[in-house]
């Protein structure tokens, strides 16, 4: 008797969690399971949308890998924005969040002026930094050339697009400002207290104090800043489009990685390649090495004790 | 946080001897770093505040002048404004945007919360492991699944050219949805829960009358977060919607608005200004939850 009511509750507690759990558990096998698999077979076939799909083996692979000349530099691209533009957020984001953090007079003014602009939405932002950059009729470069600072041409160069969109996206920091803000309010008082006793320097307090204090939230904006990169799609497409001058209405479809290939990333590589070439295995080859590298540093991020989803247990 | 500063400093500060002249160093040392860090303040500032008002100006300008170097405009033009408005197409954007971002932000809610219940309240076999494959899911860039899931809504489905292959996954719950909901969920003690069982309260209804109340900020940040991504979403339209204009949304529209208007730089900072005001506003009305929100992702760190 009790073993029978045992079990119906324990039944019952499955059943109930199952209910709960639908929505995701039919979402992740619809959309997310199949399409990989699906990703992983097409990779593996020569398709085009219209004729039906033809083994190919791993002929894909090797025309990615030797082959398609756009995908080194797509590669090298988005390990460029995965360490350098990376790295400039969380050092301005930090550096803003300390002086958020300090500031006494007009706090929440100094606060909501340094957020808004993680707000602006990235098609607006992009265009808004075209413009604003732009060598012939953009404020920036005028200031820059009435203070005799030469002016690059920005997006309209390879060398200076990449960092163009580095500016647009330390602009957007506002994110990472809230995240340190927080981490560094945590930090006891009394530690500071003892350094300061101890005679140590305002370096020395950021480098003993502050940074051990904070070092698992610059951990965390750093993996999930190099995730991010991974997905890096909407700015440098819509920035290539804008300052090369050739927009796409409907049906139009455009290369991206203006100037020179060296705004392209691999997500635009995924898109240029299946729906400007209609090569969907290669596509499905770009994609899964895209898959391999975004896990890779998810699995970083989960791999710390107590790390992203310890808290729970 | 101590909330002393120059500016509140003891109005007897003529105190005479050595401790007197510490003290009006200390009080030096204290100015020199309030002039410090309220100029670097300054300069942040400046860097994050004058792009938007470089658009803002550029928008009021006439048309030869946005192709000039000037800063500021010569004669003010707001009917720059009306003129975005009456561009073909750009209401029916908008009314696309506000329909993606409205229905997208309650079939992510109304999907999301009971899941990040579960994970959050329940205990069962698995629920780690869900947690890891949503999280994974989470940080998966949209392109590796991009080529099947174009080919079954497209051949399929036959949706291509709408929203609906955009909007009909978010029936089933959002990763990032779950995940902040999750993390916030575990901030409600589990003895209001118990209670609410104890009392013969079922499952839904213990859900719906003690814990969404109680996570009602939990559930404003990620209605908010979701509202925004929808609003934002250029890659999903541009798959999807790009061949129908009439199913383009805003984001989208925009950069064929520049495309449509290539010299006209004037039009395209007053359109530009119109896709971010309404983000801007919804911010000032709910910047508590917002902030909640993003603090949310990053301090269970």
């Amino acid at each position: 008797m009790t073993t029978y009511t045992l079990r119906s509750k324990r039944r019952r507690s499955a059943l109930r969690t199952a209910a709960f759990m639908a929505p995701w558990l039919v979402g992740f096998g619809v959309f997310f399971a199949y399409p990989l698999v699906s990703t992983v077979y097409f990779s593996l076939m020569r398709y085009d949308g219209l004729n039906p799909p033809t083994w190919r083996g791993l002929d894909n692979w090797t025309y990615v890998f030797s082959d398609l000349p756009k995908f080194w530099p797509a590669l090298q691209n988005t390990l460029w924005l995965a360490v350098v533009m990376v790295t400039c957020r969380v050092v301005f984001g930090l550096g803003v969040g300390m002086i958020a953090t300090r500031v006494k007079t007009g706090t929440g003014v100094f606060r909501t002026l340094f957020y808004l602009p993680y707000l602006a939405p990235p098609v607006a932002a992009t265009l808004a930094f075209v413009f604003l950059l732009n060598p012939g009729t953009g404020p920036v470069n005028a200031l820059l050339e009435a203070v005799g600072i030469p002016a690059p041409s920005w997006f309209n160069d390879a060398a200076w697009a990449k960092p163009a969109l580095t500016v647009l996206a330390v602009w957007g920091v506002g994110d990472l400002m809230v995240i340190f803000m927080a981490a560094l309010l945590d930090v006891p008082k009394e530690q500071y207290e003892a350094a300061e006793l101890d005679g140590a320097s305002a370096w020395q307090r950021f480098r003993f104090v502050t940074l051990p204090n904070i070092a698992p939230i610059v951990l965390f904006a750093v993996v999930t800043g190099i995730i991010g990169a991974m997905q890096y799609y909407t700015q440098p497409i819509v920035a290539a489009k804008v300052a090369s001058g050739v927009i796409g209405g409907s049906g139009q479809t455009f290369e991206p990685g203006h100037p020179d290939d060296s705004t392209l990333t691999l997500p635009q590589l995924v898109y240029t390649l299946g729906f400007g070439r209609f090569d969907y295995g290669a596509a499905c080859v770009v994609a899964l090495v895209l898959f391999a590298l975004s896990m890779a540093c998810t699995a970083l991020l989960m791999r710390r004790r107590g790390g992203l989803i310890g808290s729970g247990d | 946080m101590s909330t002393s500063t120059v500016l509140d400093r003891p109005r007897d500060g003529r105190a005479a001897g050595p401790a007197g002249s510490a003290a009006r160093t200390a009080r030096r040392k204290a100015l020199l770093h309030w002039i410090a860090v309220h100029s670097l303040a300054v300069a942040a500032a400046l860097f994050f505040v004058l792009p938007f008002v470089f658009v803002l100006l550029t928008s009021l300008m006439s048309d030869a002048q946005a192709l000039t170097r000037d800063l500021t405009p010569n004669t003010w033009h707001p009917e720059n404004y009306v003129k975005v408005f009456e561009t073909p197409g750009f209401l029916t954007w908008w009314r696309n945007s506000l329909l993606y971002a409205g229905l997208g932000t309650l079939l992510v809610v109304v999907s999301s919360v009971p899941v990040a219940y579960a994970l959050a309240k329940f205990r069962f076999r698995g629920r780690h492991l869900s947690l890891l494959l949503v999280v994974a899911t989470m940080m998966l860039p949209p392109q590796v699944v991009l080529i099947p899931m174009y080919l079954f809504w497209a051949k399929q489905m036959d949706l291509s050219g709408t929203l609906w292959p955009l909007l009909i996954p978010m029936a089933f719950g959002d990763a990032f949805a779950i995940f902040l909901l999750r993390q916030f969920l575990l901030t409600i003690p589990d003895e209001y829960i118990e209670a609410a069982r104890i009392d013969g309260c079922g499952e839904l209804r213990t859900l719906l009358r003690i814990v969404l109340p109680m996570a009602k900020p939990g559930i404003a940040a990620v209605a908010l977060f979701q509202f925004f991504y929808c609003w934002n979403d250029y890659f999903g339209p541009q798959i999807y919607a790009s061949e129908n204009p009439a199913a383009w949304t805003l984001s989208y529209g925009l950069e064929s608005f520049k495309g449509a208007h290539h010299t006209d730089w004037n039009l395209t900072m007053a359109a530009t200004v119109l896709v971010m005001a309404p983000v801007i506003l919804v911010f000032f009305f709910a910047q508590k939850a917002f902030v909640e929100g993003v603090t949310l992702t990053g301090v269970k760190g």
